[in-house]
């Protein structure tokens, strides 16, 4: 067992387990902290990938700066435990977990009938990972797409504004 | 000026614009009509710019070498592109100059929703310029964010705010399954610019596992954004929810972007030219068919339940949803011939539905009053303009000739037949017929039911000016369709 | 063992001596607080425990640690215990990347000094790791079931996300001149007298700034203003788990010294010519104390700020970051992109 598809196993186990914790946690704090861990645990999974810049902006943006505030939200909230609804089963849900067992089979079946070759890690993925190569496409070949983002984020704070302004003439 | 300026001109005005219209409403948010003029103003100048585009002659377009340009190969310039640039401009100034009195009316601040507007035609052209998974993306993602707060702009009213809330928790759902389908398929074959995607497909050079999956995930994040069954359900609440001009653009201009995203998508990954491919792939043949299946049931889904809407905003928000059905048969038919189509249906649509919605703004009052067929009862003797005109949109709705709305549906259904999807056109015309039961029944309440209600105010100001273009519109494409049918003929 | 193993055998020694080293650092940085503080103050401070009262900070430890520790009852158990180990883990952490000196040379090899100083990320590792620290406060501050303390962690991570953005652009014009994110290479580039102060003097001052507020020292420190919140996020804390907390405050300290004086003051590289042969021990000495040197240098610098400038209001705080410093990091920027397309 080679130490690559070691990391790959403990990591991939700690983040769907914080995963689960982050869904099924009733305690906001909780869920929220969980999915930091599972952040981290991504950002782990990267770095096996050999991207070194996704690992490293996954916490810097991540964790760092989007869950920070939603536990800052949390916090301002104060909320508390979150009540449990009283939903029974109903058929809508029956249905629901049907259709999610039918796509489970459907996935796993298309990857047993044709399963792609077995897996491996290009040489050049060494260097696509890191930051010169990301800069590099980002300013030349994406250079438009680049500067579309500033539209979309310039959108979403002049969206985000209006939404929460409080004065209403 | 050299050619790739010239052609990304409307893009690049259209970003000028999107920066200047958020100044203007820092700088001048008191004044009420400044933002309206730079907005209709830019959108006039974005339009003029993108109908010069379309006169550079596509092999000169054709000549450019992708690797010296500063796109690289991923915006498409001119031809469709283009002319969507200008179907979205003009969805914009009719909006916007039906939104002036609307949101007067309303006692609404407007000065934010000019910039969203931008924002959301930013992000529409930038999906129909996109030769590439990324910036299709980028694009879907601006228009679709701009929308959701456009859904929720009256942020007082409680419908408003649950279309909006309801619109950004699904829409980011199917988001999220758009972008697992882009990042499959681009491990699939290795590339995110879609000509060179086809080449690896036609080549033979390609994951079929997850293309296949990539696809899948895709099409259910396409088809959430047309608002195809099964992912419709958003469609009725965030467009009754949502104000009234939003609607008439959001049904219109959004479906449209949605749906050229659709035609690039399928450009490059359901391989048509059958010369290029040693064979056509199972993973196409089985797409077209779910397709085909989605188009089938979501024409009968809208079109059978807007039969019980009583409410007319609603009623035509399903029947937006079955006008998606309606437009998905040029996907299905998988040729020039069905997409040209269905650039013709949506323009017609364009039209018809915008000047349907604005005529349900201008009758609307404050708190979502007016809105019942009941309302409309006997409103030919006290608004006859206004019923004339929606007569007309509804005729043109339920694909009656002479209006735009037949060629539309006549294009579209002998594209899905020389495809050899007989049984879907059937199935077509079937709901066809079922929707006009609900499009004349609007008509019949207007002309021939005695008024029980006291007659209605209407305020047009200058909402009469997109009346009478998207009247004029309808009318003019319907006799003579060869206007654009021309034009769009050199398209693909 | 396989090569990996001695790796892992290697990266662990130089762990322990490293966290050795930083908890040593902010023992003598707490000393070196109170002295000073009394200095500037015409006191004494503490000259009881041994020589001048230099035993003072071992006191102090195991003061610490047979304190009671209270809890309290409403607090969330978990969480509180787990605060403080946030806190001084991720301070501790961020010394994976901090090069120290050049490297040792034995039999061929080199052995650098520093767990990953090579690393082409490090930069990006440092600025995330100090991001993510906030949760150690945040979470105390949350934890304590406590007014007081929860307006500590709410202000901290407020302040914290406003100028991480400030921080972060600031560096990028060191990044757009040295064009690389590994440490060392960014050290290697400043020999001689080529410090990146003197090319970025801007983007130093902003950086300056910004990382007193990253690590809550005054005049930034409105997480525990004393007179507002009585403690801030710290209040409910005791014994060695406020130990941890403190021991943290100087260990970021520490870090924001070491991480300016190897941006900006050419880390261990040595402005002149010593006649020492390269990856000799005595070379890699004599850059490691050189470095240590300007980084004391900081820290008293940042302990001397402390006990001069009084604290900033909320709002200031909040206007200078936004406000200031965030438009002044995009102008260096462009003034470095400039300078670069002409001069480049």
């Amino acid at each position: 067992m080679s130490l690559t598809l070691l990391l790959f196993l403990i990591l991939g186990v700690l983040s769907i387990a914080s995963a689960i914790v982050t869904i099924s946690s009733r305690n906001p704090v909780v869920s929220a902290m969980a999915l930091v861990l599972h952040f981290f645990m991504l950002s782990g999974l990267y770095l096996t990938l050999q991207a070194q810049f996704v690992a490293v902006m996954q916490i810097l943006v991540y964790a760092g700066a989007i869950m920070v505030l939603v536990v800052f939200v949390i916090m301002l909230l104060n909320l508390g435990d979150e009540k449990k609804l009283s939903e029974k089963w109903n058929i809508r849900r029956i249905v629901a977990i049907l259709f999610a067992f039918v796509l489970a089979i459907q996935f796993i079946s298309i990857y047993i009938t044709n399963l792609p070759d077995a897996a491996f890690i290009p040489e050049s993925a060494a260097f696509n990972g890191t930051v010169q190569a990301i800069g590099t496409d980002l300013f030349t070949n994406y250079l438009v797409q680049f500067e579309a983002i500033a539209v979309l984020l310039l959108a979403a704070i002049v969206g985000a504004l209006l939404l929460a302004k409080r004065k209403i003439t | 000026m050299p050619l790739e300026l010239q052609l990304s001109l409307p893009l690049i005005l259209i970003l000028i614009l999107s920066i200047k219209i958020v100044m203007v409403d820092a700088k001048f948010g008191n004044n009420k009509t400044l933002g309206f003029v730079t907005a209709l103003a830019g959108f006039i100048v974005v339009f003029i710019s993108a109908a010069f585009t379309l006169t550079i002659s596509p092999e000169a377009i054709a000549s450019l070498n992708a690797e010296e340009l500063y796109s690289k190969g991923t915006i498409t310039y001119g031809g469709f592109a283009a002319y969507f640039d200008m179907l979205f401009c003009v969805a914009a100034i009719l909006t916007i100059l039906a939104a002036l009195p609307y949101f007067q009316k309303e006692n609404s601040e407007h000065n934010a929703f000019y910039s969203m507007m931008v924002f959301a035609v930013a992000g529409m052209m930038l999906i129909a310029h996109s030769a590439n998974l990324l910036s299709l993306f980028i694009g879907i993602e601006i228009m679709s964010i701009s929308f959701y707060v456009l859904a929720g702009y009256f942020r007082t009213k409680e419908k408003s705010i649950e279309a909006a809330l309801k619109y950004f928790l699904l829409g980011a759902f199917a988001t999220g399954f758009l972008l697992y389908g882009i990042a499959l398929i681009y491990g699939a074959t290795g590339s995110l610019s879609l000509p060179e995607i086809l080449t690896k497909i036609a080549a033979d050079d390609f994951s079929n596992t997850y293309l296949t999956l990539g696809i899948a995930l895709m099409l259910i994040g396409l088809c959430f954004k047309v608002a195809a069954f099964p992912f419709h359900q958003w469609a009725p609440d965030v467009y009754t929810g949502a104000p009234t001009v939003v609607t008439a653009f959001m049904s219109t201009a959004g479906k449209a972007a949605a749906l050229i995203a659709f035609i690039i998508v399928a450009r490059a990954l359901f391989v048509i030219d059958i010369g290029q491919a040693a064979e056509i792939p199972d993973f196409q043949t089985n797409a077209i068919m779910i397709i085909a299946i989605i188009s089938a049931a979501t024409m009968l889904i809208g079109n059978i339940t807007a039969l019980v809407q009583k409410n007319i905003k609603r009623m035509l928000a399903y029947s937006s949803v079955a006008h998606a059905g309606y437009l998905l048969m040029g996907i299905v038919a998988n040729s020039p011939q069905g997409w040209e189509g269905i650039i013709f249906y949506a323009t017609a649509y364009l039209f018809m539905q915008i000047g349907a919605f604005i005529v349900l703004s201008v009758l609307e009052r404050k708190t979502d009053k007016n809105l019942d067929l009941d309302d409309y009862s006997g409103i030919s003797k006290s608004h006859p303009f206004l019923a004339a005109i929606m007569a007309i949109f509804m005729f043109s709705l339920a694909g009656i000739p002479p209006f735009a709305g037949f060629f539309g549906k006549f294009l579209l259904f002998t594209a899905a037949i020389d495809a050899g999807f007989t049984w879907l056109t059937i199935i077509a015309v079937i709901s066809s017929m079922i929707s006009v039961y609900f499009y004349i029944g609007l008509i019949v309440y207007m002309y021939f039911r005695k008024s029980n209600t006291y007659p209605l105010e209407a305020d047009m100001g200058s909402a009469k000016v997109t009346l009478i273009i998207s009247t004029a519109c309808v009318v003019i494409l319907g006799i003579f369709p060869s206007l654009i049918i021309n034009l769009i003929n050199n398209f693909f | 063992m396989p090569e990996i193993g001695w790796i892992l055998v290697e990266a662990g020694v130089k762990a322990v001596f490293i966290v050795i080293l930083i908890l040593s650092a902010a023992a003598v940085s707490v000393y070196a607080e109170r002295r000073v503080s009394a200095i500037i103050q015409l006191r004494l401070g503490p000259n009881r425990v041994g020589p001048f009262g230099l035993l003072q900070p071992i006191a102090d430890v195991f003061k610490l640690f047979w304190k009671e520790d209270v809890v309290p009852k409403a607090a969330d158990m978990g969480f509180h215990r787990l605060a403080p180990v946030i806190s001084l883990g991720i301070a501790i952490a961020v010394y994976a990347v901090i090069p120290f000196a050049h490297y040792i040379e034995i039999g061929g090899t080199k052995y650098y000094f520093g767990i990953a100083p090579n690393v082409n990320i490090g930069l990006l590792y440092i600025l995330a790791m100090t991001s993510v620290s906030v949760y150690g406060i945040t979470l105390a501050g949350w934890s304590s079931n406590n007014k007081y303390s929860l307006f500590g962690g709410l202000r901290s991570s407020a302040q914290m996300i406003s100028y991480e953005l400030s921080m972060g652009l600031s560096l990028i014009g060191v990044l757009m001149i040295t064009g690389t994110l590994s440490l060392n290479e960014i050290v290697l580039q400043q020999s001689g007298w080529g410090w990146n102060v003197f090319v970025q003097p801007l983007g130093f001052i902003i950086f300056l700034v910004s990382s007193f507020a990253e690590t809550n020292r005054t005049p930034f420190d409105l997480p525990e203003a004393e007179p507002e919140l009585v403690g801030g996020f710290n209040t409910e804390y005791s014994g060695m788990k406020f130990g941890m907390f403190f021991l943290a405050e100087y260990a970021n300290m520490a870090t924001a010294s070491a991480f300016i004086v190897l941006v900006y003051f050419g880390g261990w590289q040595i402005p002149f010519d010593i006649g020492l042969g390269a990856g000799s021990i005595a070379l890699a000495l004599v850059q490691f104390a050189w470095f240590l040197a300007k980084v004391i240098f900081f820290i008293l610098f940042f302990i001397w700020v402390r006990w001069t400038v009084p604290r900033f209001r909320y709002d200031q705080l909040m206007n200078l970051g936004w406000k200031v410093l965030l438009p002044l990091a995009i102008l260096n920027i462009v003034i470095t992109g400039v300078w670069i397309m002409i001069f480049g």
